[in-house]
């Protein structure tokens, strides 16, 4: 069964859920079956946000396995470092620079981990890590929102085999209207970003 | 025909939407509460949250006598609410189509317990549906409507958080409705006194014994016929990863937990090898089958707690020997990362009650909801928490049987409740404790709104589901009505008016009450801009961080006297909430300038 396994990481008000259905939904477009399922704290801010993307001619399991991940898509250092294990010996880890401390911290020895030991870490799974300045960029296109389309633009940048148009349009149909443009920009950029590495 | 992806919870809505639904009600749970919200989208459907699933339950069952068809949706321990209406309804039948939905929590997501509700389809002798996919979920969920009717029954349909959270591609269709049907007065059958309930319980045994002969040969029972030594049963999420799991096996996958499929099952086990059930949580199909008389491995091989997953069954099944194993050690997650557990929200009016309530020593009888959160550091606050509704009772019973009064000097046990739950079940205990006199302390959370599970309204908010006008009740009108001598109103955030009401209740020597209006932040704002850290000030004395707001983290800048790191605001999370600035001993914290408001 060749199925293409994704798992989406972030902090509860960072988009982890639409950027997960947008993943489901360009697999749809495709043409192939698609099941998303997602893990979230309960309705208080600031929590883990889990989503398993999963596409394929005949999808069963709504849930991604531990080692079988093709493509981690880290919204958040930590969050995205919490679920490496779950990434395939030479996947794909997308990792954005935001950094969002928890709170646990103010009473604890534990330190937040700088960028590098993330990517040190990363490293020993894969060598393919494509670490990107997703809020600072966002930031310089003036909206900070589009963070996660800037890491969708960098994933579809590793993903060749799926025409860039897929993601275009379920992006634009998924995004308020008034900000279709910039988000088309914050794609394009990611789309560059993620060339940083081959596919 | 359209196709789009829905979690199992709208396509239940969908399912019974397109089976003409008229009246649908619920208390909100999770994994259940999508449901209700995304059927009061639909037109021509009357959509409402119920005080709790008991009500729910009966006011589907009293539309589904009137002859509309009917739904009620709850978490699977809201089926223990329910459970009474269940089995009454079991006994009446129903006019129209009463279906049930329960959204079982494997794993825990956000339960306090992970009990198999299977169980209850046996327990109270009505049909069970259970689906694995949204499709199945839409589809079934309409099947119930129709068995509802044929065989005069509630339905059941049994979703687990897997399947009310995931989603897959539904194909949608149109809604069919029904004339109303007609309802006849009819004692015999909907009077459940001793005489006619003993005439019903022989219609019910002999309703079962047609169900099973219906799921011999239905569409939702289904044989996948593959290589014959190995034979696995299999039904709703488990199903998923059993299939992936096993691709060469053949499969019997029941759609129809209760009642089960003899024959079925006996043609399926006698051209199979070995005869292996995957099911999530209780050997409820397993012990079945072994009552057969038939050899079957279930419970050996797969575990009986948590959540399955696609790696759970697949571990299993390697240490049973039924696959090979592919021999590495599963890759750990990391050491030593920061955690990040859930925690109320900046600005929670939750953390006032209990910071106050910590500095009183009292012993805390909590319960269900956002203020569940305030038993984790820093805070710690809460002695017990069982379930909906308990603190107020087992206050009581701590307080007759002394405990109240260990802490150093003679206090109250305090029973901490949230408004929802207050209505939900808090008001009979109360009542009991306003009768039997007994002495406890109760302080009710009135955040106006059911927070814990998205924020929905509730009697004391007064929004209803679908924006009819509804009615606020006062929560201390309520308590002084049922005879509470001591109650109190106080806004949670100030300070010295809560303080001294909480002292004043603990004194009194009869039942108090005191109700505190906290904020919940989704619902209401405070008028000033994020707190600031004067660093001059601030010597890193930690107190600022034991009220745990999430806002507040350790700056980087060092104290030197103290050699402790600083507080710091962080401005996209403060809300001007000011808690901190109360705590702070050496007015280090700098309130934010008011917002102005523009209309
Ligand atoms: C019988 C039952 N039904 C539903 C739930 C789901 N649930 C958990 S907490 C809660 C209510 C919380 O509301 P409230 O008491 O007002 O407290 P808040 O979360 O607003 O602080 C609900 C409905 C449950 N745990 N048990
Ligand atoms: S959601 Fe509302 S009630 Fe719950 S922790 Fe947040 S502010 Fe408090
Ligand atoms: S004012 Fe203080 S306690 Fe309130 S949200 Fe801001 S940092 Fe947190």
């Amino acid at each position: 069964m060749n199925i293409t396994n994704f798992l989406v990481t972030g902090v509860g008000g960072q988009g982890t859920l639409l950027a997960a259905d947008i993943i489901a939904e360009v697999g749809l477009a495709q043409g192939l079956e698609a099941k998303k399922s997602e893990v979230h704290g309960m309705a208080q801010r600031g929590g883990v946000v889990v989503s398993h993307v999963r596409w394929g001619e005949r999808v069963y399991s709504p849930l991604v396995s531990v080692g079988a991940v093709d493509y981690l898509i880290g919204q958040e250092i930590v969050e995205g470092m919490r679920f490496l294990h779950y990434l395939k010996p030479g996947g794909l880890l997308l990792l954005s620079s935001e950094t969002l401390p928890p709170p646990s911290l103010t009473l604890s020895k534990i330190k937040y981990p700088a960028p590098e030991e993330a990517l040190e870490a990363a490293r020993k799974v894969t060598d393919r890590v494509v670490f990107i300045a997703a809020p600072k960029l966002a930031e310089e296109l003036g909206n900070r929102r589009v963070a996660n389309t800037i890491l969708l633009g960098a994933l579809s940048a590793q993903m060749p085999e799926v025409d860039p148009k897929f993601w275009l349009d379920v992006i634009v149909r998924r995004v308020p209207q008034k900000a279709v443009e910039v988000n088309r920009e914050a794609f394009e950029l990611g789309r560059k970003m993620g060339q940083e590495i081959a596919p | 025909m359209t196709k789009t992806l829905l979690s199992g919870n709208e396509a239940i809505a969908r399912g019974a939407w397109e089976a003409g639904v008229e009246i649908a009600a619920a208390y909100p749970g999770t994994p259940s509460t999508e449901i209700l919200q995304t059927l009061a989208t639909y037109d021509g459907v009357y959509a409402e949250w119920s005080a709790n699933e008991k009500v729910a339950l009966d006011v589907a069952i009293g539309a589904a006598y009137a002859g509309k068809r009917a739904l009620a949706a709850m978490k699977h321990v809201g089926l223990n609410v329910a459970s009474e209406s269940l089995f009454y309804s079991s006994y009446t039948g129903v006019n129209a189509g009463l279906v049930i939905i329960t959204a079982d929590d494997p794993g825990m997501h956000s339960s306090q317990n992970e009990q198999d509700n299977r169980n209850y389809a046996r327990f109270a002798k009505v049909p069970m549906l259970e689906p694995s996919n949204s499709q199945e979920a839409k589809d079934f969920t309409m099947l119930a409507f129709d068995l509802s009717e044929q065989f005069d029954t509630p339905v059941l349909v049994r979703s687990t958080t897997r399947v009310s959270h995931a989603k897959s591609v539904v194909a949608l269709g149109e809604r069919t409705t029904y004339p109303q049907r007609k309802y006849v007065k009819n004692p015999a059958k909907y009077v459940m006194v001793p005489s006619n309930a003993r005439g019903r319980h022989p219609v019910i045994e002999e309703r079962l014994e047609r169900l099973r002969e219906w799921a011999e040969t239905a569409e939702v029972n289904r044989i996948e016929w593959g290589d014959r030594k190995l034979g696995i049963v299999s039904a709703g999420a488990a199903y998923n990863y059993a299939r992936e799991v096993f691709p060469e096996a053949s499969f019997l996958k029941l759609g129809m937990a209760w009642p089960l499929p003899e024959r079925l099952i006996r043609e399926f086990a006698a051209a199979v090898d070995e005869l292996v059930v995957v099911e999530e949580l209780d050997p409820f199909i397993e012990n079945w089958i072994r009552a057969l008389g038939i050899p079957v491995r279930g419970k050996d091989i797969f575990p009986m707690v948590g959540e399955f997953t696609l790696g759970v069954v697949r571990e299993a099944a390697e240490r049973a020997g039924l696959l090979p194993s592919d021999g590495g050690a599963p890759v750990q997650p990391l050491a030593d990362l920061p955690s990040r557990p859930p925690v109320m929200c900046a600005g929670c009016g939750h953390r006032d009650v209990f910071w106050l309530l910590r500095k009183l020593k009292v012993v805390i009888n909590s319960d269900i909801g956002c203020y569940s959160l305030a038993v984790v550091p820093p805070l710690e606050a809460t002695d017990t928490i069982g379930c909906m509704g308990a603190s107020i009772g087992v206050a009581s019973g701590m307080a007759r049987a002394g405990l109240g009064t260990q802490r150093g000097r003679p206090r109250k046990n305090v029973a901490v409740i949230g408004d929802s739950t207050f209505f939900h079940s808090g008001i009979p205990a109360l009542a009991s404790a306003v009768y039997n006199q007994t002495p406890i302390t109760v302080v009710v959370l009135d955040n106006r709104n059911t927070g814990m599970t998205g924020h929905q309204g509730n009697p004391a908010s007064g929004d209803t589901l679908q924006g009819r006008p509804g009615k606020r009740i006062d929560i201390a009108a309520v308590a002084r009505a049922m005879g509470v001598e001591y109650v109190a109103a106080v806004e949670s955030r100030d300070w010295d008016a809560l303080e001294k009401a909480l002292r004043e209740a603990l004194d009194f020597p009869g039942p108090a009450v005191v109700v505190s209006h906290d904020i919940c932040v989704f619902r209401e704002h405070y008028t000033r801009e994020p707190y600031r850290i004067i660093e001059d000030a601030c010597n890193g004395c930690t107190l600022c961080f034991r009220i745990g707001c999430p806002a507040i983290l350790k700056s980087d800048v060092i104290d030197v006297d103290s050699g402790r790191p600083k507080a710091y605001i962080d401005p996209a999370q403060c809300v001007g909430c000011g808690q901190c600035y109360d705590v702070c001993a050496r007015q280090a914290i700098e309130p934010g300038a008011p917002i102005e408001f523009q209309l």
